[in-house]
């Protein structure tokens, strides 16, 4: 008692008792945000309490699941995994150019403010949507997913590329342009050494994502395993769905495994 | 025509005079160390050499043509730049790239650009390569990574990239300031055999006067950006030696090499 009264005699105005009114309000908007999302949200746990009968229902139609059509599942799983490999082939090709000009200590910023933007725009906006309007270009089709991916994609990398650009160490460089070089050839020997590393395993990164993103385009129509499991689901054929869903996950889980390990080689 | 010929160069960062007119003559197949107390303007001046920096105003030419002229870099810098070899403390060789890549990027300014890109080196570019790396002795290590070596294997590297491109001037910025002693002498004795049988002008700069009395017949001293003495080294007496180390007592103490702080270096890639 005696020694709480001296502190608060010191500051009575400001200090604790400040800094927890401070933390109250935050909560109260905390809770405030929440009480609000839940309305909007619509989320009634009762539901599945009351409806729990539908569920077990619902969870027993799938198993056990449906492997009849295995062979035309795992062919589109396959197609699922070109789409992604063209994805973020072609984006790579475009973030190695566009990552370099969006590198403060590589172009101007009158070059790489707007580059960036352009990026910024590139991975603001879903693969799904992208998907969706280039099935209006192009047609439906995995071509349609792999110029999804391929734009998406490339704003991702663009940023990760010119982050581990911004990074390097800048002495390498100079002892390049000591020598005479010109700017390409410093980019060349003393920038894409030094980022490599980085660069391969954000690749990989992007390409196990990618792998995941081109199951789900396919549901707009943009080809892949997609197509078939809103075929599936939309006949309410769950003994199939969860074939499906079990042929994503194994070959998800295989090409994780595979990039993993590179990437472990690599760093 | 001179290897190298600075007059009247200054440069200021904010209010600090960094280079106070200097002026400065250097013939062809001369070996010249430049010593002076940290933050002499030592590497300032040499930065200024090869074009990294522009000064105030003031001229300097390499081999007849002018690098920069009144603050003005010359358009040409990066073809004037393949005539001047440059040595860092930190030897600045690309890590993950072989010794020998390090080596053959020396004569990247020759080659064209759509060859040099893909990294295609002809057998004979290669051998130019080797044959450098012979020269200092590490032929052995040419496959190896850079980043494996130690720093005075890389710096002896950095010469042989020096000599593949064939550089008439060789400018030395504390090349031995972060090396063993063994490693420092072998360095020097490079140097100055570049010096002796390929006729380069050698300019070093140095924080070990007794370093420089053994090797450079020529010195040039700076304090607070201007040059205050230049000629035979013998000419140098040890009271003069004590008053331009005034305040900088560890690199009085000779032989030790004190860690240099390198000065603060931006990097835009576009300059």
């Amino acid at each position: 008692m005696q020694t709480a009264t001296p502190a608060k005699t010191v500051d009575p105005s400001g200090g604790f008792s400040r800094s927890s009114l401070g933390s109250l309000l935050i909560w109260g908007l905390v809770l405030g945000v929440l009480a609000w999302s839940w309305q909007g949200a619509e989320i009634r746990p009762m539901a599945l309490i009351g409806d729990s009968a539908n569920m077990a229902e619902f969870a027993a139609g799938f198993f056990p699941p449906n492997f009849a059509d295995w062979r035309i599942h795992v062919s589109e799983m396959i197609v699922t995994v070109q789409i992604a490999i063209w994805g973020t082939v072609l984006a790579v090709v475009c973030a190695v150019p566009f990552g370099l000009l969006s590198s403060s200590n590589i172009a101007p910023a009158w070059i790489y403010q707007p580059v960036r933007r352009l990026m910024d725009a590139a991975r603001a906006i879903n693969e799904m949507v992208f998907a969706m309007l280039f099935i209006v270009a192009v047609g439906l089709g995995p071509f349609a997913g792999v110029l999804a991916l391929w734009v998406h994609t490339t704003g991702i990398l663009a940023k990760l590329f010119s982050e581990a650009v911004e990074a390097i160490d800048p002495q390498p460089v100079e002892g390049i342009r000591a020598t005479g070089a010109n700017v390409l050839e410093e980019i060349v020997y003393g920038v894409i050494p030094q980022v490599m590393p980085l660069w391969v395993s954000y690749t990989l990164y992007r390409f196990e994502s990618n792998v995941r993103s081109a199951s789900v385009v396919g549901m707009v129509g943009a080809g892949g395993i997609g197509v078939t499991l809103y075929d599936v689901i939309r006949s309410f054929d769950y003994a199939q769905t969860c074939a499906v869903m079990l042929i994503i996950i194994a070959f998800v889980t295989v090409i994780d495994l595979i990039s993993a390990r590179i990437r472990k080689t690599l760093m | 025509m001179h290897a190298i010929h600075v007059s009247g160069l200054t440069k200021t960062f904010g209010s600090r005079r960094a280079l106070d007119d200097v002026s400065l003559t250097i013939a062809p197949g001369e070996m010249v160390a430049l010593i002076g107390a940290s933050g002499s303007g030592k590497s300032t001046l040499l930065r200024h050499l090869s074009g990294f920096v522009a000064g105030d105003c003031g001229e300097i030419c390499i081999c007849g043509e002018a690098v920069q002229n009144g603050g003005r870099i010359a358009r040409n810098v990066r073809d004037l730049r393949s005539h001047i070899g440059f040595i860092f403390q930190q030897f600045n060789l690309v890590g993950r790239l072989t010794l020998l890549t390090n080596v053959l990027t020396g004569q990247l300014h020759r080659i064209p650009t759509h060859r040099s890109l893909l990294r295609i080196f002809t057998r004979k570019e290669r051998d130019l390569g080797l044959q450098a790396l012979a020269e200092v002795g590490m032929e052995r290590y040419a496959f190896q990574r850079a980043s494996t070596l130690s720093g005075g294997q890389q710096q002896r590297a950095a010469i042989a990239r020096a000599l593949v491109q064939g550089a008439k001037v060789v400018l030395a910025d504390e090349p031995i300031a972060s090396l063993d002693p063994e490693s420092s002498r072998k360095v020097m004795e490079i140097l100055a055999r570049v010096n002796r049988e390929h006729g380069c002008a050698v300019l070093v700069s140095l924080h070990q006067v007794d370093v420089a009395l053994r090797y450079c017949p020529r010195v040039v001293a700076m304090r607070d950006g201007r040059v205050v003495y230049d000629g035979p080294a013998a000419g140098l007496s040890p009271e003069f030696l004590k008053d331009l180390y005034c305040c900088d007592p560890e690199a009085a103490s000779a032989g030790a090499p004190p860690a240099g702080a390198p000065e603060p270096v931006a990097l835009p890639l576009a300059a």
